[in-house]
């Protein structure tokens, strides 16, 4: 099969390892897999015969679905697991569940965990290639991959533009996997939030740190919301949900001091009223639907790229 | 004592209480040290004496560890006071103060008596129970700290926990200071110190939440002012930074009776080496900055930091095998101190004697006992060691009930080749 595109890891735990050019072969062929799933016929058969195993340690809605529809587009027999729900929370049982799962002979285990790290620790345990669909508030490098496939088809290229990621910095493993992807891609990249929701150390990750949405959004091509969690809300870490959003939830009077032409993004599920407005998550320069578009595609290339690592693959 | 007299010849006599360094011999009988002589052999070999020829080796006085955790009573599967001095001995370390994180803790003198006789029936080295300086260690009220001392306590300390009430830490440095009786605090403010690692680049990088350094100054400067109040003899069991050091130099230099510790891992390792996400780094006080580090070795070297400790915590598969956020702190360190430290001489960072020092003869001055010295009348606790013998760390060769170690399959330079307790020869490797 000389003709795949050539990807060079087994896994795929973080943007973090990944160069340039894997990106961009991740982005390429994200981009055939937006015809795929636009055709009436959606079904591939790259994956078939193959297992792939989605185990939730955290409850998710889209990103699980996703990868579910990603893998059976790809032909892919799809198995899920939610461990979320019960008592199940620690990690001996994280490695006792990994063992138990790999010893079934799956090819791709997709893996979504509340602790930084746990998908590495699952990495190392299992022979399969493993996907992190989200690990503490370490990385989610799927959504960093559909978040650049989402900019790259609507601005042309990520070279040269600013993007300003808003919010609760601190928590976001979205955060960090974008700005990483978006540094790699050469993009300038902004933080905007509250001290008490930026990360030490974020100068030196690659970030023009802001804690004025007025400053921070001048001249963005790019505003990318984060979630604010609800437990964080209420004098924690900011002082009350009408305090958040009238410095930094994105209304229309905010994003006017970005570009005209700016686009609007968040990776969902949004609070609407917190940290972003109900017309600017619903209007015109909202690419918010998109993303979830995309977030098949790039998920489908994950697979495929990966998949090529697999015994006969 | 019917232990036949041992006569030493040909060492190199280190003895770090008188800053020396000697080639001679040294002759042991009934526990104690004899004599010592600058001549390679002595005039006459004592009768019936076993003759060690230690062909030039470092002979020193046997370590004395102020921070150990041995799971007797309550969690002998991760160890018991046989296997952590088995652990001691093959490591050079003769006098071990465990900690009174037990089940039950040791806030009661039956518990420190029980310890003390079940040490002596089964320990290889001295090993001396620290007792709680609260009731359960659970911070509230002060445990019997005159009758512990009194059972033969070495210090009381709540261990791995922080006393963090500010009236309690008063209450209980003013009432110890009548018996003499010091006090041992864990200087970090949990409240502060929520996170899992040092809180900085690499932790944002990581995704795991940090501890800030003030997590330990702001505990440390506000017990430097209780001691300033009320007099006590205070002992921060391990600092980490660098700030900590200048408020250490400052309690020192304005006469307070303080003195304090350091952990061998924060000597010889920095928060990168935790790289990605090794459970068996995740400590507390947490490996921090290097220009931390930098900043402690030099503190040691410079005798602010008294006493190096080998922080040694056995943690088990249960414990340790999970997602780093969610593992439990600690490693075992207590065979492998001197060799690790040992790194340190290497690197040129600190001096041979001056490592000792704070490895045997400080520890055993702040406990005020008589090892920690090689001289006539002192207890015959003793090492033989060569410096430069390098080795591969084979986690199974260790002697602790668990294999914890940040050490694992490390090249470090150092065996400990005779250890002797009390005149009696409790370990050796040829």
């Amino acid at each position: 099969m000389s003709t795949k595109p050539v990807f060079p890891h087994r896994h795929l735990l973080g943007i973090e390892g990944l160069s340039p050019h894997d990106i961009t072969t991740l982005l390429d062929m994200a981009d055939v897999a937006v015809e795929v799933s636009r055709q009436v016929e959606k079904k591939k058969t790259t994956l078939r015969g193959r297992t792939q195993i989605n185990l939730f340690f955290e409850a998710s809605t889209r990103t699980q679905s996703s990868f579910e529809l990603a893998g059976k587009r790809l032909g892919a027999d799809v198995m899920n697991m939610s461990v979320a729900s019960s008592s199940i929370k620690k990690g001996e049982t994280l490695i006792d569940t990994a063992m138990t799962l790999n010893a079934m002979r799956p090819d791709l285990i997709v893996v979504r965990h509340h602790a930084a790290g746990a998908v590495h620790l699952l990495a190392r345990k299992v022979d399969c290639s493993v996907i992190n669909a989200g690990d503490g508030a370490h990385e989610h490098p799927t959504q960093a991959l559909l978040d650049a496939l989402t900019i790259r088809r609507n601005k042309g290229e990520i070279r040269g533009l600013v993007v300003a990621i808003c919010g609760d910095l601190l928590h976001s493993r979205v955060a960090r996997s974008n700005i990483i992807l978006l540094n790699a891609l050469g993009a300038e990249v902004r933080a905007i939030g509250p001290s008490t929701l930026l990360p030490a150390g974020l100068d030196r990750m690659g970030c023009k740190v802001f804690t004025s949405m007025k400053e921070g959004l001048k001249g963005a091509d790019i505003v990318m919301m984060l979630r604010l969690q609800r437990e964080r809300m209420n004098g924690s870490f900011v002082p009350s949900v009408k305090e958040y959003f009238h410095f930094y939830g994105l209304d229309a009077e905010k994003l006017a001091f970005a570009k005209p032409d700016a686009l609007v993004m968040h990776p969902g599920p949004m609070n609407r009223g917190v940290e972003i407005a109900s017309d600017i998550a619903d209007g015109a320069q909202s690419l918010i639907r998109e993303q979830v578009e995309m977030g098949v595609a790039v998920r489908m290339a994950v697979l495929e790229a990966l998949a090529s690592h697999l015994p006969n693959g | 004592m019917t232990d036949a007299p041992i006569l030493i010849r040909n060492a190199t006599l280190i003895d770090p209480a008188s800053g020396t360094e000697t080639r001679g011999h040294l002759a042991v009988a009934d526990g104690v040290i004899v004599e010592i002589g600058a001549g390679i052999d002595p005039v006459a070999v004592p009768d019936g004496a076993r003759v060690v020829d230690a062909n030039g080796k470092v002979l020193a006085p046997g370590l004395v560890d102020l921070r150990a955790f041995v799971g007797e009573p309550g969690a002998e599967h991760r160890e018991t006071l046989a296997s952590a001095s088995r652990a001691a001995a093959a490591g050079g370390v003769t006098t071990v103060v465990c900690m009174p994180d037990t089940d039950p803790p040791v806030d009661d003198p039956a518990v420190v008596d029980f310890l003390i006789r079940r040490a002596r029936d089964t320990a290889q080295v001295r090993m001396i129970p620290a007792a709680a300086l609260t009731k359960g260690l659970a911070g509230q009220e002060m445990s019997e700290i005159g009758l512990l001392q009194k059972a033969g306590a070495a210090f009381c300390t709540d261990g791995a926990k922080a006393l963090v009430d500010p009236l309690v830490m008063r209450r209980a440095l003013t009432y110890a200071r009548d018996f003499g009786a010091l006090i041992v605090q864990h200087v970090e403010e949990p409240r502060l110190a929520g996170g899992v690692m040092n809180e900085g680049e690499l932790a944002s990088r990581l995704g795991l939440p940090g501890i800030p350094r003030e997590a330990e100054t702001l505990m440390l400067e506000r017990d430097m002012r209780l001691v300033r109040l009320t007099r006590g003899r205070y002992h921060a069991a391990m600092i980490s930074c660098a700030d900590s050091v200048e408020i250490m130099r400052a309690a020192k230099k304005a006469g307070l009776p303080v003195t304090c510790g350091v952990s061998i891992n924060n000597l010889a390792l920095n928060e990168n080496d935790i790289g990605p996400y090794r459970t068996f780094l995740k400590l507390s006080p947490p490996l921090r900055h290097e220009d931390d580090r930098l900043a402690v070795v030099a503190a040691l070297a410079e005798g602010v930091i008294d006493v190096v400790v080998s922080d040694h915590d056995p943690q088990d598969v249960e414990t340790k095998r999970r997602p780093y956020a969610e593992s439990a702190d600690g490693a075992i360190g207590i065979q492998t101190m001197l060799s690790v430290g040992l790194r340190l001489v290497h690197a040129g960072e600190i001096g041979l004697l001056p490592l000792l020092r704070a490895m045997s003869t400080r520890p055993a001055d702040i406990l005020g006992l008589p090892q920690g010295r090689l001289a006539v009348g002192a207890p015959a606790d003793l090492i033989l060691f060569d410096p430069d013998e390098p080795y591969v760390l084979d986690p199974a060769k260790l002697h602790s009930l668990c294999k914890n170690t940040p050490f694992d399959e490390a090249r470090l330079q150092g065996v400990v080749h005779l250890t002797v307790v009390g005149g009696k020869v409790v370990h050796e490797v040829d």
